[in-house]
């Protein structure tokens, strides 16, 4: 693969949590490093408690790791960062306020104009097929159009990465295509670096260019597979390509899945 | 509870009580079924025959209190019947100023249920924004909260004397609580990840109060409101009943020295009244306020 700029670099990453006792402390991650580049979609795939979401935490500024580095575009990350686009599996709109003032909220923190501000809004829900959508309330919309308004709030403030939390686990199997596909087409078509936090070994399979495999806890990167799969922008085509159905062995076998259950 | 469901049981309790002798519903009773509108479910009658039913009810229940305690020899000055209070009211209307102690009733249960509301609302947002304020001052609150704060009626009035303030003052104090805890508990309960959320999009304190914890706090303050509404009744009644010579409450001492049952009796059902207004006027402005809520799960 071509070699382009890293977005988004863990550099030997370890956090620690103090315990409710004061004394023992908790392991999430334990020298953690990665890379993000420009445009890339990379996926990390773990056992539930692996600190997936400690990652996410860190990357977004909302916690500080006890060592090592974080950078975006090679600025060392010491807070909440504008540049840091984040979706949880709960799509956290505003019940109260309409989807186009949920996807402006974003926004609001910047010294744009109102004008302008709605604007934008109203672009991003064009690109996520939600524009009839704009005049309504989170309520009146199925569980998958709310996680596409998730998603245009998200790209909204023009983030440099996208963190995607598990977005998709909380909706029945057939919405989750749709929207795997869904959001797949709005990311390839705008290029947006994207770091996807699963557990679905198919999700990573179908969406992603790379996948970082992580250990239980305290978790820890121990595998890298890039997805040699063409079309990156349609899962719906990759899933029922014989070789991802390798991939996803494959990574049965690198978190000795079969043992488990065994 | 539907918002507007409990606006329509109020209203239709109003058109009842047309005459204002009729017995009225106690409107805090969760008893009202808390369906949707429309309710296909099999077995429930249809929103005409309830009312049909409910208004039949009211009839039946004037009747029996008009013509049963004759019949069974219970004397008029122990329980009147519906025509010796609508007699009573007239009377009361024309020789007791009726209507300046309804206004005053109706001007002292308003100011208090706001300046409480107020007062109660922006504390339980401060103790809500400090969790060290809130931690120092929550054996107090519990233990103000748990008095019984219509006890301190006649304090109020040896201090303040035989006006309208001690009567304000308890119904403040009556209202504050309620609304002081939901608030306060709505704030403790805001969901992290939306706070995260605003974090992460770099918003001040102040915009995260006012863009996420405050308005994710207004279901509990609508619900604090409205018990807020109906003990700002109680609390204006409790005022009236201990000092003072104005408002309903002073009509039930006045009419029990005289031992007009009767005029206790208008007395209570237009307390009653001045309650479901004020409960109705709070659930239509929650009706409005938390519009984005669907129905079904109000």
């Amino acid at each position: 693969m071509l070699k382009t700029a890293s977005v988004l670099e863990l550099i030997g990453v370890t956090k620690r949590f103090t315990a409710p006792d004061g004394v023992s402390a908790l392991t999430a991650i334990e020298r953690v490093s990665l890379e993000v580049r420009a445009g890339e979609f990379v996926a990390v795939v773990g056992p539930s408690g692996c600190g997936k979401s400690t990652i996410l935490n860190l990357v977004a500024g909302l916690d500080r790791p006890s060592e090592g580095r974080i950078l975006l575009n090679s600025i060392p990350v010491e807070g909440p960062n504008p540049t840091v686009g984040f979706m949880l599996q709960k799509d956290l709109l505003l019940p109260w306020r309409k989807i186009v003032h949920n996807v402006e909220f974003g926004l609001e923190a910047r010294a744009i104009s109102r004008a302008e501000r709605r604007e934008r809004a109203l672009r991003e829900l064009q690109r996520c097929r939600l524009q009839d959508f704009a005049e309504s309330y989170p309520y009146q919309l199925s569980g998958g159009m709310r996680q596409r308004a998730a998603l245009a709030r998200t790209l909204a403030i023009e983030p440099a990465i996208v963190l995607l939390d598990e977005p998709f686990s909380a909706l029945d199997a057939q919405t989750k295509l749709i929207l795997q596909k869904s959001f797949a087409r709005t990311i390839a078509s705008s290029a947006i670096t994207t770091l996807l936090i699963t557990h679905d070994l198919m999700e990573a399979v179908i969406m992603s260019d790379r996948i970082l495999v992580m250990s239980e806890r305290p978790g820890q990167i121990i595998e890298e597979i890039p997805v040699d799969l063409p079309d990156r922008d349609d899962p719906m085509a990759r899933i029922s390509a014989a070789r991802a159905r390798e991939y996803v062995d494959h990574l049965l076998a690198s978190l000795h899945l079969q043992e488990k259950a065994a | 509870m539907s918002a507007s469901e409990v606006t329509a049981a109020v209203e239709r309790t109003n058109t009842l009580a047309a005459e204002p002798v009729a017995r009225a519903a106690p409107p805090a009773q969760p008893a009202m079924p808390d369906h949707p509108a429309p309710a296909p479910a099999a077995g429930l009658a249809s929103p005409t025959s309830i009312l049909l039913g409910s208004l039949g009810f009211g009839i039946l229940f004037l009747l029996a209190w008009q013509f049963l305690p004759p019949a069974l020899g219970v004397p008029s000055y122990i329980i009147p019947t519906v025509t010796d209070l609508a007699r009573e009211f007239g009377r009361m209307v024309q020789r007791e100023n009726l209507m300046v102690h309804v206004v005053s009733t109706v001007t002292i249960a308003s100011a208090g249920f706001v300046i409480g509301s107020l007062l109660g609302a922006a504390l339980g947002y401060v103790l809500g924004m400090s969790v060290f304020i809130e931690k120092v001052l929550s054996p107090y609150i519990l233990g103000l909260q748990i008095a019984p704060k219509v006890a301190f009626a006649p304090l109020f009035i040896m201090w303040l004397g035989y006006n309208a303030w001690p009567k304000l003052v308890v119904t403040i104090l009556v209202v504050f609580f309620p609304i002081l805890v939901n608030v306060l508990q709505s704030m403790k309960t805001v969901d992290r990840d939306l706070i995260n959320l605003a974090r992460a999009y770099s918003m001040s304190r102040m915009q995260i109060f006012w863009k996420i914890e405050v308005p994710a706090s207004m279901p509990a303050l609508m619900a604090g409101l409205r018990i807020g509404a109906t003990l700002a009744v109680i609390g204006v009644t409790v005022g009236e009943l201990v000092g003072g010579n104005t408002g309903l409450g002073y009509l039930i001492t006045f009419g029990e020295g005289q031992a007009n049952t009767a005029m206790v009796f208008n007395a209570i059902v237009l307390l009653t009244l001045v309650g479901i207004v004020l409960y109705a006027v709070v659930a239509a402005i929650e009706a409005r306020v938390l519009h984005y809520i669907p129905r079904a799960m109000r």
